[in-house]
């Protein structure tokens, strides 16, 4: 049971993956990716980090992808870009780059010989919860929590500034 | 449980896939998205080998990692919309006014 959902969610993930790479429509690249946001709180799920799980699709398929759809509509852009049909020399070299960063990561994974010890499957239960995880950051990583807060809020407020109309420059300047 | 090196391995292939995507597409919007698929790939690497090692650090670093994503998102479309209304143009080949 747990191979059989292992490999539909890896599946899946890959398919919407490399769907939304090669879709030529913006829209139906940001729908694959929620999709794929869907498997990988899949993932979670299947290694135990509940509340990872819940974020995931929270913030990923709730906010942020909201966020990119409403700038898709902003935009309006209906244009179809080519992607694979004029083959030229700055496609082979960046489909060569990525062969070999994939060989390059999987020579590593594959070197990777399991040295690390057997946890039981019961320790594996209680680190994903939100008690587990809440427990840990508002003590340890109190602080960076809080500096979480504060990037968030410069990021909200230079968003803002970035993308309002008629920004006079020259006034805040002077 | 379905071993470690599994994960890792789609872990690496969708970040190739992320890869590929930010090399070929030109669509500067479907460029964030294939970072934030980086991104994602990234994380689930991280939290297989906090789940394997049974630490709760690897899920508290995924959650950061989720806050600087979305702020990243934010900045960036903020980006793309003021780019867009001064060239009229998402086509980040399109935009060279600073290339050599």
């Amino acid at each position: 049971m747990e191979t059989f959902f292992f490999v539909f969610v890896a599946t899946f993930a890959l398919g919407t993956a490399l769907a939304m790479v090669l879709s030529k429509n913006t829209v139906n690249s940001a729908l694959f990716l929620i999709l794929h946001m869907l498997s990988v709180s899949g993932f979670y799920l299947s290694l135990n980090a509940q509340f990872l799980a819940v974020i995931q699709i929270l913030v990923y398929a709730g906010a942020i992808m909201v966020l990119f759809l409403f700038v898709i509509m902003v935009l309006n852009m209906d244009e179809d870009e080519q992607i694979v049909t004029k083959v030229d020399f700055k496609q082979i070299f960046a489909v060569l780059v990525t062969v070999i960063v994939l060989a390059q990561l999987l020579y590593i994974v594959g070197n990777f010989t399991g040295a690390l010890p057997d946890f039981s499957q019961q320790e594996l239960m209680a680190i994903g919860t939100v008690e587990a995880i809440g427990d840990e950051m508002f003590t340890t990583f109190l602080l960076p929590f809080e500096a979480t807060a504060i990037l968030l809020t410069a990021a909200v407020v230079g968003a803002m500034l970035l993308a309002q109309k008629n920004v006079n420059v020259e006034d805040e300047i002077e | 449980m379905i071993g470690l090196e599994l994960y890792l391995g789609v872990s690496a292939v969708l970040f190739v896939i992320g890869v590929l995507g930010v090399l070929i597409r030109k669509n500067a919007i479907v460029v964030f998205m294939c970072v934030e698929l980086m991104l994602s790939a990234v994380n689930i690497s991280l939290v297989a080998f906090s789940a394997s090692m049974g630490d709760v650090h690897g899920m508290i670093l995924v959650f950061f990692v989720l806050c600087v994503a979305a702020a990243e998102a934010c900045v960036g479309l903020a980006i793309v919309i003021a780019i867009y209304r001064n060239n009229i143009t998402a086509d980040i080949s399109k935009i060279n006014l600073l290339r050599w």
